[in-house]
């Protein structure tokens, strides 16, 4: 019992990246589908959360054990789910112990004391992270289904790039200047200052322990940027959906704005926008009238009750004029509602992604404007 | 000011701009990234580099990154711009990329040089939250640091002064009671302190929900939407729409807690959503001066309650 749409969405698709600003219920949203799929689909589901909020996450069994990946049971599912977090120095750690040329190297790189300051200021390394682990997720055969929940926004494009940046990175002037010891006599005049900047940005005194970290790091180059370039031809091919998580706040909409319009112009396939957290339509509809019932009444305690159906009929006014920017994006969208209470199981995670639903919105009645809404 | 985009921060910045000026302030106030929202509050169609009267007191301007260089090199290099700048944008936006405080350097030191000509009483920058506001802030002290001799390096201590006295310079941070705001507010907040001594005066709690239900002849406000009080005539959908928007209400409260919380501030003031007024909640009254009018009145009741 779901959605069409949703159900086409589970079915169809092999990773979905959700994304999108924060505070609006991503990491719930991407559970709620991911118990959705398990049900309703014969997949193997994997969902990959950067971040769920502790009571969930206890719910699930996800307790901060690293990377580890934890069967969630649910009964009469099709299919099966389950769920990891995604640790990043876990993560980050895995990587160098993988691409390493030999253990000498990747007890340098591990032992080394600006490893991790400088490794997140560079490449970001957390977002590379993700990447990787979806990476994984794909060609281990385990799952038919990931889904990957990503930080919250602007991080979700920096997500998105970090393969490119990595491969980039390698052949940068930046790497060679970083690798240059500080004294040579190449260094021309001009780059001094960057040393100065390099400096007092990183807080770190001593180049030649940068340059020395570099200099391991680049005997890794090959196997990471071969892999950051598989990566890379993941994300953008067409069994990898992105769906937009937003809400009708103005900040929400704001950001899922800018992302829509990135991840067209990155020729990411976007497949639907899911906008959270609305007004329960039965409430928004008739707000005004019976507003303006309330207020003509003689008793002063009706009238009170007037000001909050006005203060709805404004809510659901605005959110009408969220949805009609919504569907202008041209893409599929999805509603759900406010629920009452947190979710912290996956009977209440089941119910939400059954609530999802791609049937469009009326708001018929709020009040007036030039749509007659 | 700063605050994440959707917060209404150059509103609140327009609204505070108004205020100054009716009690008399020699008021400017500038938008910082040039993406227009300024000008829309203030009524004007849009705003430039030369600041102009929008109103008793008060002027408005916005920077560009092209014109500020040009001043900048006027005033401090007394070096005549013949032609075309383009060439040297360029160049900067290059060295810029390996220390951002090169670029911000220009904004900043526009607004420090109103102040020091004491053209105004008060020059309001609205700018945006993120590291590029902690660049723009911290710039002068990133570019002492990078450029130990000449011209720059003693504009820069001068500056310098001027925004690390508490007595002339403030940041204040628009918020609106919600997580990513709040969240973003408060680890700015730890950024800011760490990359530079500015005075952080303080947050505004924008769009905060009214309080559902209001005090009629002193009966508390839970009585007064308490549905058995009033019998039968409150339908089930009234009844839900209280319990939703008491849900909201109740949310932004805790949202409101937990930055007074992270700041130790004992009580917070907020700022009211703008309220729907009459049977049709439409465009009229969220039209961008309706809402710096709200604001307005707003901030004076804040003002009032602690004069």
């Amino acid at each position: 019992m779901s959605d069409q749409k949703v159900h086409a969405l589970l079915t169809d698709a092999r990773m979905i990246i959700v994304c999108g600003p924060g505070g609006v219920g991503k990491t719930t949203s991407a559970a709620a589908l991911g118990v959705l799929a398990a049900k309703t689909t014969e997949k193997r589901v994997l969902v990959l959360t950067v971040d769920p909020a502790r009571r969930l996450a206890t719910a699930l069994g996800l307790t901060a054990l690293g990377n580890t990946e934890v069967p969630v049971p649910l009964p009469n599912a099709r299919g099966s789910l389950t769920m990891a977090m995604i640790d990043t120095k876990a993560s980050w750690d895995d990587m160098i112990r993988r691409h390493a040329p030999d253990t000498n190297t990747r007890d340098k790189v591990l032992g080394n004391e600006l490893y991790r300051t400088l490794t997140s200021r560079f490449v970001h390394s957390h977002d590379y992270v993700v990447t990787e682990r979806l990476f994984d997720a794909r060609e281990s055969g385990n799952y038919d289904l990931v889904i990957v929940d990503t930080p919250p926004s602007r991080s979700a494009l920096s997500v998105l790039d970090a393969p490119r940046r990595m491969e980039q990175f390698f052949s940068s002037r930046l790497l060679k200047l970083l690798t240059a010891p500080a004294q040579s006599r190449v260094l021309s005049m001009a780059s001094r200052p960057f040393f100065i900047v390099a400096d007092r940005i990183l807080g770190a005194r001593f180049l030649a322990d940068i340059a020395e970290f570099f200099t391991l790091f680049r005997t890794m180059e090959r196997p990471v940027v071969d892999r950051a370039r598989r990566v890379g031809a993941l994300l953008t091919n067409t069994e990898t959906s992105y769906l937009v998580v937003s809400s009708a706040e103005p900040v929400a909409m704001l950001e899922a704005d800018y992302l829509v319009r990135e991840l067209r112009r990155r020729s990411h396939h976007l497949s639907a926008v899911l906008l959270n957290r609305l007004v329960p339509l039965h409430l928004a509809v008739g707000a005004a009238q019976r507003a303006e019932r309330l207020a003509a009444s003689t008793d002063p305690m009706l009238r009170v009750f007037a000001d909050a159906e006005r203060t709805m009929a404004a809510v659901a006014q605005h959110e009408a004029a969220q949805v009609d920017v919504v569907a202008s994006w041209g893409a599929d969208v999805l509603y759900s509602e406010t629920r009452q209470g947190d979710i912290t199981d996956t009977d209440a995670l089941a119910q939400l992604g059954a609530s999802i639903s791609a049937r469009p919105r009326t708001y018929g009645g709020v009040g007036t404007d030039k749509n007659g809404r | 000011m700063t605050g994440k985009g959707g917060v209404g921060k150059s509103a609140v910045a327009a609204a505070l701009a108004r205020v100054a000026a009716d009690r008399g302030k020699r008021v400017l106030v500038c938008e910082m990234d040039d993406k227009g929202s300024l000008a829309t509050y203030l009524g004007r169609e849009q705003l430039g580099f030369e600041p102009v009267t929008v109103a008793q007191n008060l002027a408005a301007m916005a920077m560009n990154t092209e014109d500020s260089l040009r001043e900048y090199i006027r005033l401090y290099l007394r070096v005549p711009i013949i032609g075309s700048l383009a060439p040297l944008a360029r160049i900067f936006d290059f060295v810029a990329n390996a220390a951002p405080a090169v670029k911000e350097i220009l904004a900043i030191g526009k607004l420090c040089y109103e102040v020091r000509e004491n053209n105004y009483d008060l020059v309001i920058a609205d700018s945006e939250a993120s590291g590029h506001f902690v660049a723009q802030v911290s710039a002068p002290d990133a570019l002492a640091a990078l450029v130990r001799i000449g011209i720059v390096a003693d504009q820069t201590k001068w500056m310098s002064n001027l925004l690390h006295d508490h007595s002339v310079s403030s940041v204040l941070a628009v918020v609106t009671p919600e997580e990513m705001p709040v969240v973003e507010t408060i680890e700015l907040r730890e950024r800011l302190a760490k990359a530079t001594p500015v005075n952080f005066a303080g947050v505004v709690i924008n769009r905060m929900p009214a309080v559902v239900g209001v005090a009629v002849s002193g009966a508390s406000s839970a009585a007064a939407t308490d549905a058995s009080v009033s019998g039968a005539s409150v339908s089930d959908e009234t009844r839900a729409v209280v319990d939703w928007l008491t849900m909201r209400r109740t949310a932004a409260e805790g949202h409101a807690r937990a930055l007074a919380d992270a700041f130790e501030l004992g009580n917070v003031e907020t700022l009211s959503e703008a309220p729907a007024k009459g049977g049709d909640a439409s465009a009229g009254n969220r039209a961008p001066t309706a809402i710096v009018a709200h604001l307005v009145g707003e901030i004076n009741r804040v003002l009032s309650e602690h004069a």
